[in-house]
């Protein structure tokens, strides 16, 4: 102890310090760089390629919003993108609402869809979160399936129109149609940044570095969790809705679960809890799938798969999270604590009262 | 009633699947703190590897039915010693997401090998045609199925209780704490019962061999509906997997008899069911709040 | 410990009957009676397994009991999720340091000082809405001597200063009872005579119960001593009617400390 408790004084550091200088950069550096980076996507690929790349990194934000600041894998994710597609899709095609409307309203079906499946699945934790929200994903895709009115199931929802108040560049021309439905993209992106450095952040922070520790400052744990949930989903939901309209149609691949798994692949490859990592793994994902596909190659799984095994065990912070490490240990010459080590420790805060009490939650049991 | 009849065998048979992946699973659990998401890609191995080896070597059922759980132990202790054991210290998100990874590959490995339409493969020699049980008729493929996985489930569970392996194995899965507590050290059996679980996903999938359709999709839904089972049994326990697996098999036989409509939403209701009254699961343990 | 404590002394605030749990064959809290009076330091001590955190988990919600009652200031709290109970009025200390390494000092006060105020929910808002708790959250690091430290990650902090930030996030709760999960575990005996100081100085008003293997802590600190074993209360009294009594010492006989 440098000071003890009997011999404090009181001191107030107020100005900022380099660090707090740095920390402010930072935090409007990333936001500033995807922006821009948005901005010039359709002259560098392919139109409709730049709105999946958009599209994909909201939802991989949404991803991460989750597991990066709440601790909790969702792996059925495709649930609330797939069921904003297809809600967008519907109101699109059956109403003529200006798309960005119609996008809005998928975006709050998902979130109520999210509602009782966010109930049911924070009252587990860790490992069974992620497997419930699978098995309900799937339960949606049944549903999907089954609600062939409305989805047309096996073939899919076709002929969603790009309305938009008349203006026929947006509404015919692929490039136009990108920035016309980029904003909603930032605005989803803005919005993730902001829960994340809310109030509902910082505790959502704590809950999953501490869930117990949360618990005895009195928060209430699942609720918090369940609203995380709910946001995410909206979040989901846009992104689900913006590649509805730039598809012209929407297929049961969107409820599929293998959906869900790419996402959280894109999440996990740009560096879970950086918040604007998934944007770099959704455009590589996206670009990579693109390419291969038009090379005639059938196994594109085999190069995800091969992915993932390799982000796994040998590359967990991703490569945002990489950067960060990186210019972390160069500004403090190799000193203080890696920033990123969360990601190595995302299940450490379980074993809390585990260890001293005889029982099991949750079957976290720390590894031998 | 005779249709009756006709779907609880079915789903006695389809639960001998789960039962025993299930089974797969919640060992794999115990022993490593691993939920492995391959899960159901090992069971799609096993039965296109009984399709393969009747087709190329013209290896019977019978002959597939010991070599195939093999052949898949050794697999399994392969992907252990190469991959999982790197992530056993860590978050089990990480392992999940490996063996998802892995799964991935494997699938798309035999979708390119084999294409996307199914194996053929005839009912196995013995187990032709129809047994007649008092008013009914039955396949008799349906009943041997259920006989002999409930027969491998005793077999595991006498293994689990009897010998001195089996004892670890079943502390470290029902009672994690209580066997780290007794200094019990499972170090030593982790690979071979990553291998075990494995070959019992094989079992499965040599079962299902003529009973299902056999695409390298197959374990794909598989999976999710064995994640279903295990949070209905509760995961950290051996007679819940089994018990939920032949629950679930039941369930999704009378849906598909009488409900066709809701027969693959009804085993995620009875989940929402079970998450909600027990969220630890029916024979699972939650002591805290 | 403190004659100036006048809050309506003598009754009794935190009152456990045959509070019983049980983990399927094993009893590790076994029909215990526990009455502790307002105002004043308890100690819970007892050899490992004794059944003391259980106990602590128990009254703090973070166990459902298997069976007994638990009366929090008149309240029967049994039951009660941990969160809820924490909003009565307990605050509890883990007995493993359990704080965010990338939050400040200053940080997890805001944090705690937020919780009754429901200013977590608020997703919309920046985080600099938090800033209005920092006079409070000064005014009790100051009161465990970390004034000079608020704007350090903790992830930087000693063992012992973690801890005193464990008792003022505790404190931030302004909490009736303080439960502190081993206060002095794994220190140094600087660090323990400094924590026994903050202890005996936050006490003021409020009542303590504490579980501590350290023999001079309890000594020093406790008014009333509880002894557990096997999950059973063995002996009570004062510290040097337990410390002569023949049953504690054949139960910690071979112990050290004692």
């Amino acid at each position: 102890m440098t000071t003890s408790p009997s011999s404090a004084v009181r001191t107030f550091p107020l100005a900022p310090t380099p660090r707090s200088r740095w920390r402010v950069a930072r935090l409007i550096m990333w936001p500033t760089i995807a922006f821009v980076a948005l901005l010039v996507l359709p002259w560098v690929v392919y139109p409709p390629i730049a709105m999946d790349i958009a599209a994909w990194a909201l939802f991989a934000m949404s991803i991460d919003l989750l597991l990066g600041f709440g601790g909790v894998l969702s792996f059925g994710h495709a649930a609330y993108w797939g069921s904003s597609a297809y809600l967008t899709g519907w109101v699109a095609v059956n109403t003529g609402v200006p798309f960005p409307v119609a996008i809005l309203i998928g975006a709050l079906g998902a979130m109520v869809l999210a509602v009782p499946i966010g109930m049911l699945s924070v009252r587990r934790s860790g490992i069974y979160f992620a497997m419930v929200t699978l098995a309900f994903g799937q339960m949606i895709y049944f549903i999907a399936n089954q609600l062939s009115v409305i989805t047309g199931g096996e073939n899919g929802l076709q002929g969603v129109p790009k309305t938009f108040f008349g203006i026929e560049a947006v509404e015919k021309e692929s490039f136009f149609f990108y920035y016309a439905a980029i904003p909603i993209v930032v605005l989803g992106a803005l919005a993730a940044w902001r829960i994340v450095h809310s109030p509902f952040g910082r505790v959502l922070s704590g809950i999953r570095d501490n869930p117990e520790r949360v618990r005895a400052l009195g928060y209430d744990v699942e609720r918090y969790k369940l609203i995380a949930f709910v946001l995410s989903a909206g979040l989901a939901g846009l992104a689900g809705g913006v590649y509805a309209v730039s598809h012209g149609f929407v297929s049961l691949q969107e409820v599929d679960w293998t959906t869900s798994g790419k996402v959280v692949l894109m999440t996990v490859l740009g560096g879970i809890g950086t918040l604007w990592g998934g944007p770099i793994g959704a455009a590589i994902i996206v670009l990579l799938e693109d390419y291969l596909a038009s090379a005639g190659f059938e196994g594109i799984g085999i190069v995800t798969g091969l992915i993932f095994i390799v982000c796994v065990v040998l590359f967990r912070k991703g490569i945002l999270g990489t950067i960060l490490a990186f210019v972390d240990r160069a500004r403090t010459g190799g000193r203080g604590m890696p920033r990123f080590g969360r990601a190595d420790r995302l299940a450490a805060p379980d074993s809390v009262t585990a260890t001293n009490t005889a029982h099991d939650e949750e079957g976290n049991h720390a590894p031998r | 009633m005779d249709a009756f009849i006709q779907y609880t065998a079915q789903g006695l048979a389809a639960g001998g699947f789960y039962a025993l992946a299930a089974l797969g699973l919640a060992v794999i659990f115990g022993a490593l703190n691993v939920v492995n998401f391959a899960h159901g890609a090992f069971y799609m191995l096993g039965a296109v590897l009984t399709a393969v080896l009747l087709d190329v070597a013209g290896i019977n059922f019978w002959v597939a039915l010991v070599l195939v759980p093999v052949i898949l132990f050794g697999f399994g202790i392969i992907i252990e010693r190469l991959l999982v054991q790197w992530l056993l210290g860590l978050d089990n998100l990480y392992s999940f997401l490996l063996t998802f990874g892995i799964s991935l590959v494997l699938v798309d490995v035999i979708k390119i090998r084999y294409g996307v339409s199914g194996l053929p493969y005839g009912q196995p020699p013995g187990l032709e045609g129809l047994i007649r049980i008092g008013a009914v008729q039955l396949p008799v493929y349906q009943v041997f199925v259920f006989v002999f996985s409930v027969l491998v489930c005793l077999g595991v569970w006498l293994l689990l209780a009897k010998t001195r392996v089996g004892v670890i194995v079943r502390a470290a899965t029902e009672e994690p704490e209580r066997a780290r507590a007794l200094g019990i050290n499972v170090g030593l059996w982790v690979t071979p019962v990553f291998g075990f679980g494995v070959a019992l996903a094989g079992i499965a999938g040599v079962l299902a061999a003529p009973f299902r359709a056999i695409t390298a999709t197959m374990g794909s839904s598989f999976i999710i509906i064995l994640f279903a089972i295990v949070v209905i049994g509760g995961l950290g326990s051996i007679l819940g997997s089994v018990v939920a697996g032949f629950l679930v098999g039941l369930v999704e036989a009378y849906g598909q008899g009488y409900a066709s409509t809701f027969s693959q939403i009804i085993i995620f209701v009875l989940m929402a069911v079970v998450i909600l009254v027990r969220p630890a699961g029916l024979f699972g343990r939650k002591e805290s709040a | 410990m403190h004659p100036d404590d006048t809050s309506a002394a003598g009754d009794v605030i935190l009152h456990a009957k045959g509070l019983t749990k049980t983990f399927r064959d094993f009893t590790a809290v076994d029909a215990v009676d526990l009455s502790v009076k307002r105002g004043t330091i308890h100690a819970l001590v007892g050899p490992n397994g004794a059944g003391k955190t259980t106990l602590f988990n128990l009254l703090s919600g973070f166990l459902k009991p298997s069976g007994g009652t638990i009366t929090f200031d008149g309240r029967d709290i049994t039951g009660m999720q941990p969160e809820n109970i924490a909003h009565l009025g307990i605050a509890r200390s883990f007995q493993i340091t359990s704080l965010f390494e990338k939050l400040t000092a200053l940080q997890h006060l805001e944090l705690a000082l937020g919780s009754p105020t429901g200013v977590g929910f608020q997703f919309w808002r920046s985080e600099k809405r938090l800033a209005r708790f920092r006079d409070r959250a000064m005014d009790l690091l100051d009161q465990v001597g970390m004034a000079s430290l608020a704007d350090r990650e903790v992830g930087h902090f000693a063992y012992g200063q973690k801890r005193a930030v464990e008792l003022a996030l505790a404190l931030a709760l302004d909490p009736q009872l303080l439960l502190l999960d081993e206060p002095t575990a794994g220190m140094g005996i600087e660090d323990v005579e400094r924590t026994i100081e903050l202890v005996d100085r936050i006490s003021a008003g409020r009542t303590v119960v504490f579980v501590d293997h350290n023999m001079h802590v309890v000594g020093t600190l406790a008014d009333r001593v509880t002894v557990l074993q096997q999950g059973a209360i063995l002996v009570e009294g004062s510290y040097d009617e337990v410390r002569n009594d023949e049953k504690v010492i054949t139960a910690y006989l071979g112990q050290a400390n004692v």
